[in-house]
């Protein structure tokens, strides 16, 4: 078992050696994290060779609060779906260590941001090897932390600290949703641990309660369904689904290391993992589950959307980093949790890879974003241009890469989900053209045509290849992102996975056999990079001509749907002025104006009896005689 | 015999003799005086009741006030000397370094 404990602490003492101690690495941190997490990467890959053929492993470490019937404990529990995102989490995570030495060389915060991903990537693994809620929940808002923590690296840049703020912000929102579902869950079940929830969910499948009983209404919901939505408004904060996403793509502030780690792999699919996990609640309220379905496909086709005009390279990523997980959530809207893990697996290879190749360019122009001003960088840098191809034709989903078993799969399962999984198909389909279509924008304009770069922007030499400890993570994550597709099927990851989840049964057959719905969806990402060939892959006035002509459209995606533009005239100023009347009225006004009244009150009553003290020793005297006299003679007269 | 109520009447003029004494006079060794006065007519009191009720216990109080009083005197003369000295001043109105 004691092996298995290191899997977490291993991280955690690398943050600690180096946390506590970096005034003395002096840009040697990575001497101390890397293999630590290396070391946790293997212990992982460990575990999940034993789940392979044995029993999950379940160990509580320590009771953590006993407190009259409640209990909670820091337990260690790897079982199937645990292990499999061990995997990734670890390996990327050690990648991502490997490629931040080259990326983040001669940063001023070189050591604490070593300390602070190996932290992360501890809260991630608590995170994931949680036996209850509550512990969950502690390595929920521990990633959110240092997720926070890394955006603001550069903490001297303002749009940094905004952004930060921003996913701090928007995801404390999700998180008040998912503590309220887990004060609800403990007031139902009377316990947080899952086994314990998952038993009882039979006994209380018809129970009902009042939610908005605070305000008169007599509207009953069925308790499970009000848990699964309120667990479910945490996993939208945190895996970025609308209405709670824009925190998503500023968040690309950060270096970019912490955009594949946290933003693309590892913290934005704690979310999609929490659904999978608690996989009972959601089966048994088929409201909750329409909610789930409906938000990941609106999500994954807005954020498309949105994807086809941005300009700068990490937002392009980010946007479909949104998409996919909006791909994952509708998956498990459907109840093919199994398909919404395998997704996430592979996504998490392909999109981290996307990203640090999406670094790797950054870094060689020198801090450059804007994809029309790059192109024709194939030329300079092979290795980032092929792992970049690869991780691209993975995400479009063209077989035999990774994104095509997974993406298709998860397509599959919604078809046969009766006529709405029709809907979200067809969504899912038009959300793959488009992911086709902008990840190949991204391409062409990058690495083919015109160079369209400032050469005196970099020193004024040419873009140069990143060095090696940079491009073998790449090269490794490419490796992942061509193989994890065919090795999940192959292997049968989702028989795998589904020992650890409960999946609905599917009644009746589909109308189109498997075989064509794969065959739509690999013709749906042909057709996606065939546009964006024909329209990017050699000089045209096609897309300019096509911004004008849909001018509405198109600034609807540039302006990412207005959604930061609403919120601010319908949550930010109107919180901006109350508290502006407030702080004038209320507070100079009331508060301190009394505080003030009744210091200076005090200070006028002192200053007129300040007049008593003379001085004049005979003047006190005289006062002390007059005092006796009468209180002897009160004394005499009362007698 | 000297009845009680002599020695009473004695005590208290001696004592508002030194209390007005204390609250009029600006001369601060004779303010000191004044004191001794009052302490006095306190000790006259003290071995009058004593000796009238048969208890001896007030004329071994008057030691201890007569103790005190010289180590008080000791005390107060010292403190004026040193007064004097900082000030070149005896009037206790110009003494008010009490007052802020």
């Amino acid at each position: 078992m004691l092996p298995y404990l290191l899997i977490p602490l291993l991280p955690l003492s690398g943050f600690l050696i180096v946390g506590l101690f970096w005034p003395y690495f002096r840009g040697k941190g990575h001497w101390i994290t890397v293999p630590l997490v290396a070391l946790s990467c293997f212990l992982s890959i460990r575990a999940f060779m034993d789940t392979l053929n044995g029993p999950p492993l379940h160990y509580v470490v320590y009771n953590w609060i006993h407190s009259g019937h409640f209990t909670a404990s820091i337990s260690i529990m790897i079982d199937h779906l645990t292990a499999a995102m061990l995997v990734m989490v670890t390996v990327v995570s050690t990648l991502v260590h490997l490629y931040t030495v080259g990326y983040m060389k001669d940063d001023s915060g070189y050591d604490r941001f070593f300390s602070y991903i190996s932290l992360f990537t501890f809260s991630m693994i608590m995170l994931l090897i949680s036996d209850n809620l509550l512990e969950l929940f502690f390595s929920w808002e521990g990633v959110g932390f240092c997720s926070y923590i890394l955006i603001v690296h550069w903490y001297e840049r303002r749009p940094s600290w905004l952004a930060a703020n921003k996913a701090f912000i928007m995801n404390r929102i999700g998180d008040f949703g998912f503590l309220l579902g887990i004060f609800l869950t403990y007031t139902v079940f009377g316990t947080l641990d899952y086994s314990g929830i998952f038993q009882q969910i039979p006994a209380h499948l018809n129970d009902q309660i009042l939610p908005f009983s605070a305000f008169h209404s007599q509207t009953s919901a069925s308790v499970i369904t009000v848990i699964a939505l309120l667990l479910f408004v945490g996993a939208v904060g945190k895996s970025a689904q609308i209405p709670l996403h824009p925190w998503l793509p500023d968040a690309m502030e950060g270096p970019t290391p912490i955009s594949a780690l946290i933003h693309a792999a590892t913290m934005v699919t704690a979310g999609i993992f929490m659904i999978a996990r608690l996989s009972p609640i959601y089966n048994a309220s088929h409201t909750a589950l329409l909610v789930v379905g409906w938000t990941g496909a609106v999500t994954a086709f807005v954020a498309a959307t949105i994807a086809l005009t941005q300009r700068d390279i990490k937002k392009i990523v980010a946007y479909s980093t949104m998409s996919q997980l909006g791909y994952m959530v509708m998956a498990c809207g459907v109840g093919a949790y199994g398909a919404g893990i395998f997704h996430l697996l592979t996504h998490g290879f392909f999109k981290a890879l996307l990203f640090l190749a999406a670094g790797s360019v950054i870094h060689s122009l020198g801090g450059e974003q804007d994809i029309f001003r790059m192109g024709g960088l194939a030329k300079y840098m092979k290795l980032t241009f092929v792992t970049m191809l690869l991780g691209s034709l993975a995400l479009s989903g063209i077989p035999p890469f990774a994104g095509y078993y997974s993406k298709d799969l998860i397509l599959t399962e919604a078809f046969k989900d009766g006529s709405l999984g029709h809907v979200f198909w067809a969504i899912g389909v038009t959300t793959a053209i488009l992911t086709a279509f902008y990840t190949f924008r991204l391409i062409f304009m990058v690495f083919t045509g015109k160079e369209n770069f400032s050469h005196d922007g970099h020193h004024g030499h040419a873009p140069h290849e990143s060095p090696l400890v940079m491009t073998i993570p790449l090269m490794i994550l490419a490796v992942g992102a061509v193989f994890a597709g065919w090795a999940g099927e192959h292997f049968d990851i989702i028989g795998y996975l589904s020992q650890s989840m409960t999946v609905p049964h599917f009644s009746g057959t589909p109308a189109i056999s498997e075989d064509s719905l794969k065959l739509i969806s690999v013709i749906a990402g042909v057709v996606g990079i065939a546009t964006a060939f024909l329209l990017y892959g050699r000089p045209s006035g096609v897309p300019l001509a096509l911004s004008r002509t849909f001018r509405p459209l198109f600034e609807l995606s540039q302006n990412k749907w207005y959604f930061d533009e609403i919120y601010d005239a319908v949550f930010t100023r109107p919180m901006i002025f109350l508290s502006f009347i407030l702080w004038r009225e209320v507070d100079k006004g009331v508060i301190d104006m009394v505080v003030n009244g009744v210091a200076s009150s005090c200070q006028s009553i002192g200053s007129s009896l300040r007049r008593v003290q003379t001085g004049q020793l005979q003047n006190y005297a005289l006062v002390m005689a007059l005092g006796l006299f009468g209180m002897v003679s009160i004394f005499l007269f009362m007698k | 015999m000297v009845p009680l109520s002599w020695y009473v009447a004695l005590s208290s003029t001696l004592f508002l003799i030194g209390l007005v004494g204390v609250l009029i006079r600006r001369n601060i060794v004779i303010v000191l005086l004044c004191i001794e006065i009052m302490l006095n007519a306190v000790n006259i009191n003290f071995v009058a009741f004593s000796k009238y009720q048969h208890v001896i216990d007030g004329q071994i109080f008057v030691f201890f006030v007569i103790t005190v009083a010289a180590a008080e005197v000791a005390v107060g003369l010292g403190i004026i000397i040193a007064l004097f000295r900082l000030r070149e001043t005896i009037n206790i109105d110009e003494i008010n370094i009490l007052k802020l």
